[in-house]
């Protein structure tokens, strides 16, 4: 049986667009609640918040129009919110798109990342790989994914496949640029609500942000 | 080894598409506009549906050049309608590095009696569908994703909310059947038993289901949200308004804040005026009824 922790309030999910269903099925199997995160009102209801994957385009010019870049702002950089990013979310989280330089990131993640780095559908493809501290590979499915090519010196490289780092830690935000809820294999998540639980039981900002 | 192609790469890609709106374009600009606004893929087309309705004759698979063009312009992934049943057009598609096949019934058939065997390629399939038998069918052939047909080129919602509701009512069926009850309908649907089986697990279908055919307005695209798909398909309804780059906005944000009237009825007020309509019982060609 899973032992996972339990948060007290639900885990909030960036519902602009994509695999949100993906993350809330594998969370509802561990028996913790769930929030789709639309409006900045929203971002006050929850204990840890999820950047699924999907269109990174659609997804900025939908947050633009919600106007959730601000408060997403604070929360993360201000209040050091648990993040969990895939794939777009974690284009989203970037400072910079090195291939795409235009186009605008929330630059909450210290890292600069290339847009669909293995190539188009074609080549996307399942690959066991190896996360730091996991006791045994973990099956990463990598769709037009990104990478992440320049690294922030706070920032923690979790996985390579090729040489090119695909999953980092900085601070409060994990992301990895395969998709963990497509798998049925629940360690990143596990992983992600200890930081939630961190977060929960912490009042003190300092302690929460480390 | 890195396994490309295999099922989960191709199901889990469509899954990406979901709470998304795909719109069909025929030129790179146009391929642009549908980015800027938000769309999470194109669809490389020669004509639009709209197009092909009043040209008549034999619609095929866009010009290559075209397909090109678009591939190298956007960013966002790139679709391609092949004909029912092409072979060719398909291995050409997949050659040409495009994201997603559309074996679709829009263009004239090339087959009529036989779909092509999807997982003989890597490159994923959408396929049309009106019930849950046509969708299973497809499905065991090999596709990764499902839209309902509707009717394409008419903006005429009808259709598209006929096809979602029979295949959401035929899933809430399954859900409540008990199982010796799926066999036959299994046989009267000339569905697979395995995948009647995996609906009623799920409780629904086994890969994403977008609709499609007749989206015009935010709020057509807002109605068949609230019947549970997964995402829309535009065709003619953008590039055949008055102001495709508004009416293209107005249908993305539509699709996120699908439950929220007052949301709607701003997203509403400025997007210009939609395509023309065409009444379902006066079309002489019915695109639905091509696939089989």
């Amino acid at each position: 049986m899973l032992n996972n922790y339990m948060p007290e309030k639900p885990v909030g999910i960036l519902s602009m667009q994509g695999a949100i269903q993906e993350h809330e099925q594998m969370l509802h199997g561990m028996g913790v609640n769930t929030l789709r995160v639309k409006t900045p009102k929203h971002l006050e209801l929850i204990s840890g918040l999820i950047f699924p994957g999907g269109e990174s385009t659609t997804m900025i010019r939908l947050l633009r129009f919600t106007e959730l870049i601000d408060p997403l702002t604070f929360w993360i950089k201000k209040r050091c919110l648990p993040v969990l990013a895939t794939c777009a979310g974690m284009i989203l989280l970037s400072s910079k798109i090195e291939n795409y330089p235009n186009q605008q990131t929330l630059g909450l993640l210290d890292i600069q990342v290339i847009r669909n780095a293995f190539g188009r559908q074609i080549n996307s493809f399942e690959e066991p790989i190896n996360i730091l501290n996991y006791d045994h590979p973990f099956n990463a499915v990598f769709i037009r994914s990104p990478v992440a090519s320049t690294l922030g010196k706070e920032v923690e490289p979790l996985a390579k496949h090729e040489n090119l780092v695909v999953m980092v830690k900085d601070r409060n935000i994990v992301a990895c640029s395969f998709h963990p809820e497509l798998t049925g294999d629940t360690r990143i998540h596990q992983e992600f609500l200890k930081r939630v639980e961190k977060w929960e039981n912490s009042q003190n900002l300092e302690v929460r942000c480390s | 080894m890195e396994k490309k192609g295999t099922e989960l790469v191709k199901t889990g890609f469509a899954d990406m598409f979901k709470n998304g709106v795909i719109m069909d374009v025929t030129t790179a600009e146009e391929a642009k506009v549908a980015e800027e606004a938000g769309a999470v893929a194109v669809m490389a087309l020669d004509m639009v549906p709209s197009d092909i309705r009043k040209a008549g004759g034999v619609a095929r698979m866009a010009k290559i050049t075209v397909i090109k063009e678009i591939l190298k312009t956007v960013s966002i992934p790139v679709m391609a309608k092949c004909r029912i049943g092409h072979l060719a057009e398909a291995r050409i598609l997949e050659s040409l590095g495009v994201d997603f096949i559309d074996e679709s019934e829009v263009l004239t058939p090339a087959d009529d009696k036989y779909h092509i065997n999807k997982f003989d390629y890597k490159v994923p399939f959408v396929c049309g569908c009106r019930n849950i038998g046509e969708a299973l069918r497809r499905i065991s052939e090999g596709a990764a994703m499902m839209r309902t047909k509707g009717e394409a080129g008419t903006g005429n919602i009808v259709e598209a909310v006929k096809h979602a509701r029979s295949v959401m009512d035929a899933i809430r069926q399954i859900k409540n059947m008990p199982d010796d009850e799926l066999c036959t309908f299994a046989k009267d649907n000339g569905a697979s038993l395995e995948l009647v089986r995996m609906v009623k697990t799920l409780g629904r279908l086994p890969v994403v289901n977008f609709a499609a055919g007749g989206v015009a307005t935010p709020a057509d695209a807002a109605l068949m949200m609230m019947l549970g798909v997964d995402g829309v398909f535009v065709g003619s309804g953008i590039f055949k308004s008055k102001e495709p780059p508004k009416m293209a906005k107005a249908i993305v944000q539509a699709v996120l804040h699908w439950d929220d009237p007052e949301m709607l009825a701003k997203i509403s007020e400025d997007v210009g005026e939609a395509m023309p309509g065409l009444s379902v019982e006066d079309l002489e060609v019915r695109l639905q009824d091509r696939g089989w």
